[in-house]
């Protein structure tokens, strides 16, 4: 029997935190990108490639999660926005200070476009048992974010497997 | 020169790649796909805070680099339909990070949508730090072009 508090268990499935981006898909993201890699993919530097393949410019693929992270600061913000609230809301539930992620994966569906506004949603999928790894004791979750363009069509669905932990010099018991 | 599925089959390995890591490597990975944790840019909280040995490289920008590793292989008209990876260890900076791929399969949709799995490696040395596999979509032939398909044509 699992000993997951029933306020976590109640999340589990459950869509949160459904969000419109602020700012519209540019192509200066995807350069930033394709020079973090040094990307030489002519699909995203020569137009005529694009125009050919894509009918026009897209995003590389795995920029997908560009879009589901705030500014860090924006007007009105009186704490630090972050990206994937859950796992945020997950570490301070569980009284978890430290996490890293383990896993990710990428379904990618219609391409991203600059001019698109992409919108996700966040939906915890499970949390483990209390595991002790070499990092500390705590517990691994798993989180979808599935995100639509401005047609509420699919673009991609990423999952993040992360390990909230408290490091054994930490832990109470 | 087009990949066509015709010239790949299982056990073929891809090219390797190697690259590099300095701090800025990282620093600009993060900037890249927007993460602002600390521990990608932050010396001091990395190693104190998360008791790493120096900042390291994000895992949305590992993504990037798995994704540059794939179509540098198979060229423009290659479209990645899914990547699962497993973080093992991590990538930091004077590192040199390589990448081994190979294929374990290939197939054919009911779409007609020609498919290649691969394994992918990152290694520094010795230290196997990830992990990943992937399905990326290759043309049957010259004129085929997987970007094209849409809806349930296209099922990654």
């Amino acid at each position: 029997m699992s000993d997951l508090p029933p306020a976590i268990a109640e999340l589990i499935d459950t869509p949160q935190y459904p969000v419109t981006a602020n700012f519209p898909v540019e192509l200066g993201y995807s350069y930033n990108t394709l020079s973090a890699t040094e990307n030489g993919n002519p699909l995203y530097w020569d137009p005529q490639v694009a125009q050919e393949l894509t009918g026009g410019p897209t995003m590389p693929p795995t920029t997908l999660s560009l879009w589901m992270r705030p500014h860090r600061w924006e007007p009105g913000a009186e704490e630090e926005l972050v990206a994937l609230k859950v796992h945020f809301d997950l570490k301070e539930m569980l009284d978890l200070p430290e996490a890293i992620m383990s896993d990710n994966s990428l379904i990618l569906h219609e391409p991203v476009r600059p001019g698109d506004t992409i919108s996700h949603h966040q939906v915890l999928r499970s949390v483990s048992d209390v595991k002790t790894t070499k990092l500390g004791t705590g517990r691994f979750w798993s989180i979808d974010i599935v995100y639509t363009n401005q047609d509420d069509v699919l673009v991609g669905i990423e999952s993040y497997t992360g390990f909230g932990y408290r490091r054994p010099e930490e832990d109470p018991s | 020169m087009t990949l066509t599925i015709d010239q790949v089959s299982a056990g073929q390995s891809l090219p390797s790649l190697a690259h590099d890591v300095s701090a800025t490597t990282v620093v600009l990975g993060a900037l890249a796909s927007r993460d602002w944790r600390p521990m990608h840019h932050d010396f001091k909280f990395a190693t104190e805070r998360n008791g790493t040995q120096d900042i390291f490289l994000n895992t949305p920008n590992l993504a990037a680099w798995f994704e540059r590793y794939i179509t540098d292989w198979t060229g423009p008209r290659g479209r990645i339909g899914r990547m699962t990876f497993r973080m093992r260890d991590s990538v930091f900076p004077d590192d040199r990070m390589e990448f081994a791929g190979t294929v374990t399969a290939t197939s054919t949709d009911d779409q007609g949508c020609a498919w290649a799995d691969l394994d992918i490696t990152v290694s520094v040395g010795e230290r196997l730090c990830c992990t990943c596999t992937a399905r990326v979509a290759i043309p049957t032939d010259e004129s085929d072009n997987p970007w094209a398909r849409k809806g349930q044509n296209w099922t990654p």
